[in-house]
């Protein structure tokens, strides 16, 4: 139990409440568009970056993000160019991701242990550094889907009456994507590349399933990840588990409830 | 007894939308070639063609989301690239154009019809409520305000996007195949309402429709213009303006 009350668990669980908010926030969206993968994507396109960062000795973190933010607009991109088929833009990028990943492991075979960290999420290794980055794109997050969070309803509900009312579709979509980008590049030091889609698309998977109103909808989705992310780190603390995978267990575990309260309800 | 009144339009109503020489290509196939076409204030526009002819192309670039490769369209008297009061317009989409899972209630569908360019930044109030409000009165939807809108019969649904499209009390009303995949009863009804809406309301209605019938018994037999396989039928209304500007009254008088 005296491991709740240690700096790094306490750190830990800091950084794991702020990602709670943030990547089920962006994942509603991205579940309602059909992007539900891009999760994964943009993940293994992160630690591309975050391979190259170790190789040229950069914060690896700062290189992710950027890897991401270029390979959404990427995404994005090919979102356009084949309509009705967003899946395989995110397909395509994806597997340019991991070969770009392979491609920078293999160039610096020393350093592998640290990017292994990034793959499975190293929430215990969190450093103050690391918690303001992700208190920092929180805070934008929060912000920028607070500002336009009626724009994202009608864009997500229907892009082209979004279109017809005039309002700028072309930024909001790049908003939502560099949000994206944002939150899962600061999401794998937690959960790891290999989960973080978990975060992003389990807790909007639940509420789809309860929730009747759009805002009604937000609001389980971010409850649910927090109910995760807390009691995931606590149980992953106290029977020293690895945390990432505790906390993707619990989503999956509480998705699981929800679909057979959701059956014992309609039956 | 058409032309007459198309002749009384020529001076009493302004042009809502100009279209001039307009062509649209896709992947060098040509989908659309020099259609012209104007329609005035207080217009009913049928617009008919088979699948392929163009005519969700040319309602997509009415409507600002796609640009003709050549010619010009004009919204109101401005050129459709400068156009900025989309409040005008109202929009009522096919009716499989959204996910039947995503998780909205009518109020909020129907409010959505407010979110335009003007309004970011802006929070919904309470005037704004009111016309979420009456709007759904109006389409009588209020009762199941806070269903999900997937869980709706097509007829609702329809009601609910109309409700949407009305609650600016927009000056053209644009819908594109309003009716597919609805039972024809329910069709029928939404004809009524909106053909009433056209006689004794200030508004313009483009619509895109493959119910030739339908058509056909409300703005005549024979298309005032055609493009290609695009055929434009028109009717225009002089009833009195009944001067009520909400549109609760459609309830009392159907």
């Amino acid at each position: 139990m005296e491991i709740l009350t240690v700096d790094f668990f306490q750190r830990a669980l800091a950084g794991g409440i702020l990602i709670g908010i943030t990547a089920p926030l962006i994942g509603i969206f991205l579940v309602l568009r059909r992007l539900s993968m891009i999760g994964d994507t943009l993940a293994h396109v992160t630690i591309a970056g975050v391979a190259l960062g170790f190789l040229i000795n950069i914060y690896p973190i700062a290189i992710g993000l950027i890897f991401a933010i270029v390979a959404s607009f990427a995404i994005e991109k090919l979102r356009k160019a084949y309509r009705g088929y967003a899946e395989l833009s995110i397909a395509i990028i994806m597997s340019g991701g991991v070969a770009l990943a392979s491609l920078f492991f293999t160039l610096g075979m020393g350093y592998n242990t640290d990017v292994v960290s990034y793959l499975f999420g190293s929430i215990y290794t969190l450093d103050t550094t690391d918690l303001y980055v992700v208190g920092a794109v929180t805070v934008l997050v929060v912000v920028g889907i607070g500002l336009f969070f009626k724009e994202f309803f009608l864009l997500t509900f229907e892009e082209d009456a979004a279109a017809v009312s005039g309002l700028p579709v072309k930024w909001l979509n790049l908003l939502i994507t560099v949000m994206t980008a944002l939150v899962i590049s600061t999401a794998i030091k937690i959960v790891g590349a290999l989960l973080v889609s978990a975060l992003i698309t389990i807790p909007a998977a639940c509420s789809l399933l309860i929730a009747r109103s759009f805002k009604s909808s937000v609001v389980f989705s971010v409850v649910i990840a927090e109910i995760a992310v807390v009691l995931g780190l606590m149980v992953a603390g106290i029977w020293n588990l690895a945390p990432g995978a505790t906390i993707v267990l619990l989503l999956i575990a509480m998705l699981i409830l929800t679909l057979l309260g959701k059956r014992g309800f309609t039956a | 007894m058409s032309l007459e009144s198309n002749q009384q339009a020529a001076f009493c109503h302004q042009n809502i939308l100009d279209i001039e020489g307009v062509s649209f290509s896709y992947r060098d196939q040509k989908v659309i070639t020099d259609l012209s076409f104007s329609a005035k204030e207080r217009d009913f526009v049928g617009v008919i063609g088979s699948n392929g002819t163009g005519k969700t192309t040319l309602l997509k670039m009415i409507v600002g989301l796609l640009s003709p490769s050549q010619g010009s369209i004009r919204l109101f008297g401005q050129p459709i690239q400068k156009f900025k009061d989309w409040e005008r317009i109202g929009y009522v989409p096919q009716k499989n154009a959204f996910n039947p899972l995503f998780p909205a209630t009518v109020r909020e569908v129907v409010l959505s019809g407010l979110y335009c360019n003007t309004k970011i930044f802006r929070r919904m109030n309470k005037s704004d409520h009111q016309k979420c409000a009456d709007a759904m009165e109006v389409m009588r939807i209020t009762d199941i305000a806070d269903k999900r809108i997937g869980q709706l019969s097509g007829g609702q649904q329809q009601r609910v996007f109309l409700a949407r499209a009305l609650i600016n009390h927009p000056d053209l009303l644009i819908l594109d195949e309003p009716t597919v995949g609805i039972d024809v009863q329910t069709q029928a009804d939404f004809f009524e309402l909106i053909f009433h809406m056209h006689a004794h309301h200030h508004m313009t209605f483009l619509m895109v429709s493959h119910d030739i019938e339908m058509i056909e018994g409300y703005l005549g037999k024979e298309p005032r213009d055609r493009c290609g396989g695009i055929k434009f039928y028109v009717r225009h209304s002089h009833d009195q303006d009944c001067g009520i500007s909400d549109l609760q009254h459609s309830l009392n008088t159907m």
